[in-house]
């Protein structure tokens, strides 16, 4: 006997794991999460609505909370456009037929390859420690510096900006992978036009690019706004010193798997949450300042 | 005039972008080579490169372990995880993408759209009930909640093959309906062959991020003889490590072998998977 199905049936047979997943992992956490938020919950004793106390008590009455805000806000606004500048100026330098280019090009996307990971974090805590590679560096410069600059507050979390800028390679090769797609003959009509190289990136790459760079700009952010594993290798799971390196989602974690507040870490993410919607929502809107779409047909 | 300023700008140009190349790099070397050195002289001259007699020790130190577990079994475990959740999000994101991209049904356009915005929405906002969910199932301290939500297809995945996908020609769907292939025949016998490359990044990136990954074995596992590789340096680092300096980087460098290798066997995979579809590396 053959079977007919027809084409609804086989879709969501296709279709299956992904919209089950999406159910059991996605939906359900949230609308419990939302619910979560306005209770106190320690997971020994079920759920305990108190209305919009947790978010009250975050606003008013947690200067840690606030204190993870500014640390986290820094870092976001001092990795991502470093980050993105660094690729893209990278990017431009690589995007030429040089003897060589390919081994460059591994060699600027090797800290991206691995820079996520526990053994890079633990390689960070000793090049920027006391005894460290860039103490010694420096030493070799005839610069004197003993200190610890993970355990500095002044300098803390610019050694996890630091190691984020670092990691710069993967939007280069997405740069790289634009920059080809520009043809030659724009940029020769322009130099034939007399305009110099810097009005040639200002009128043409730019433009050009900006989806890319939007696009690029949108994921980091979102995954700045995540990043726990370097803060909390380095910190020691403290987020430390003085507070300098506790970013939002090691806050986060600490009230919800080491204090069981699951309520008020719950609030905390939806905030979270918000908050990045928003700022994606904004970084559309200007971008129909500054990204141009070739398929306007204004070319 | 013009002829020796064409014979030093190369120069110059391979002198700053090696220069800089070298800057990059440098930390990782220097991981490698402190690796083995011994255990005193790893930071008395920090700066260098080469050891002043090779120290094989550190490896021998760093894997014996502690607790009772060796890295023999962090690396199993590591391993473990990484290869059956790759297997796990392959197969289901190349079975999504089949469905997403090749198949008409109803509703197809709003489950786009769910996976789109899943692709956005910060881990920290599920991860909560997805905690008290796994718990309620008696899955804590299992490698269960870290590999079970792979087989349900990873968003990234999906898009990654469905604009491979796209690159097929839907001629060839259509000749083999024509030679009486089903959906499923053509999603075996012609979209999977032609994916192939497709599904070989899809696997590779799922192998890096499991292999990685620190954040869940954190919450989920407890006991030292489920930890993987990324947990047991986390512990490396909080233990006896502050005498045995060799071997907790001997593990480190041993930790990032595996990335390496991949990489420089796939690196083409690797390159046009995040050229294509901003994949993050």
């Amino acid at each position: 006997m053959k079977l007919r199905h027809n084409d609804h049936v086989v879709g969501y047979l296709f279709s299956a794991p992904f919209i089950l997943g999406f159910l059991i992992f996605t939906v359900f956490p949230m609308l419990s999460s939302l619910y979560y938020s306005f209770t106190n919950f320690n997971l020994l004793t079920s759920p305990d609505f108190v209305g919009l106390d947790n978010f009250r008590k975050m606003f008013t009455d947690d200067e840690k909370y606030w204190n993870s805000v500014k640390v986290t806000l820094h870092y976001v606004a001092a990795s991502v456009p470093l980050r993105l500048a660094f690729a893209l100026l990278v990017a431009m330098i690589l995007n030429k037929a040089v003897t060589g280019i390919g081994l460059y090009r591994s060699a600027y996307y090797l800290p991206s390859l691995i820079g996520g990971s526990v053994a890079v974090s633990i390689l960070w805590t000793q090049v920027f420690g006391d005894q460290g590679l860039v103490n010694s560096a420096l030493g070799l410069l005839g610069i004197e510096s003993n200190a610890s600059w993970i355990g500095n507050p002044k300098t803390s979390l610019w050694t996890l900006i630091a190691l984020s800028v670092w990691q710069f390679g993967s939007s280069m090769l997405i740069f790289l992978a634009g920059l080809k797609n520009i043809p030659k003959d724009y940029y020769e009509a322009a130099s034939v036009d007399g305009a110099g190289s810097i009005r040639r990136f200002f009128k043409i790459t730019l433009p050009l690019l900006s989806p890319i760079i939007l696009f690029n700009l949108i994921m980091q952010t979102i995954s700045a706004f995540m990043t726990f594993t370097p803060a909390y290798i380095i910190s020691r799971g403290e987020g430390g010193p003085l507070d300098t390196t506790l970013l939002y989602s090691l806050y986060l974690y600490k009230r919800a798997f080491e204090f069981y507040e699951m309520g008020y870490a719950s609030a905390m993410a939806w905030i979270m949450l918000v908050v990045i919607g928003i700022l994606t929502l904004i970084l559309f809107q200007t971008s129909r300042f500054w990204v141009h779409y070739e398929s306007k047909g204004d070319r | 005039m013009a002829h020796t300023n064409k014979s030093w700008k190369p120069f110059v140009y391979h002198l700053l972008v090696g220069g800089l190349a070298l800057v990059m790099i440098y930390p990782i070397l220097w991981l490698f080579a402190s690796s083995l050195k011994p255990n005193d002289e790893i930071f008395a001259t920090a700066y260098s490169l080469i050891p002043s007699r090779i120290e094989w020790k550190n490896y021998a130190t760093g894997w014996a372990g502690f607790a009772g577990n060796s890295f023999d079994t962090f690396f199993k475990n590591s391993f473990f995880i990484a290869i059956l959740s790759t297997i796990g999000a392959v197969i289901s994101s190349a079975l999504v993408a089949y469905g997403f991209s090749r198949i008409r049904f109803f509703g197809r356009g709003f489950w786009f759209a769910c996976m789109m915005m899943t692709l956005m929405l910060p881990r920290d906002v599920t991860i909560i009930p997805q905690y008290i969910m796994f718990s309620k199932f008696g899955w804590l301290s299992s490698f269960k909640p870290i590999i079970v939500p792979q087989f349900f297809g990873i968003p990234f995945f999906i898009f990654l093959i469905m604009q491979f996908i796209r690159t097929v020609p839907v001629d060839l769907d259509e000749a083999a309906k024509i030679d009486g292939c089903s959906k499923y025949g053509i999603f075996f016998r012609v979209i999977l062959p032609l994916t192939l490359p497709a599904l070989v990044t899809a696997a590779i990136f799922s192998f890096y991020w499991t292999w990685e990954d620190f954040y869940h074995p954190l919450l989920y596992l407890n006991k030292p003889e489920l930890y993987p590789v990324s947990l047991a340096l986390k512990l490396f680092l909080d233990g006896e490590s502050l005498n045995n300096w060799g071997g907790m980087f001997a593990m480190s460098s041993l930790s990032l072998v595996p990335v390496f290798i991949i990489f420089f066997l796939f690196q083409r995979y690797i390159v046009e998977g995040i050229a294509t579809s901003g994949l993050k590396g």
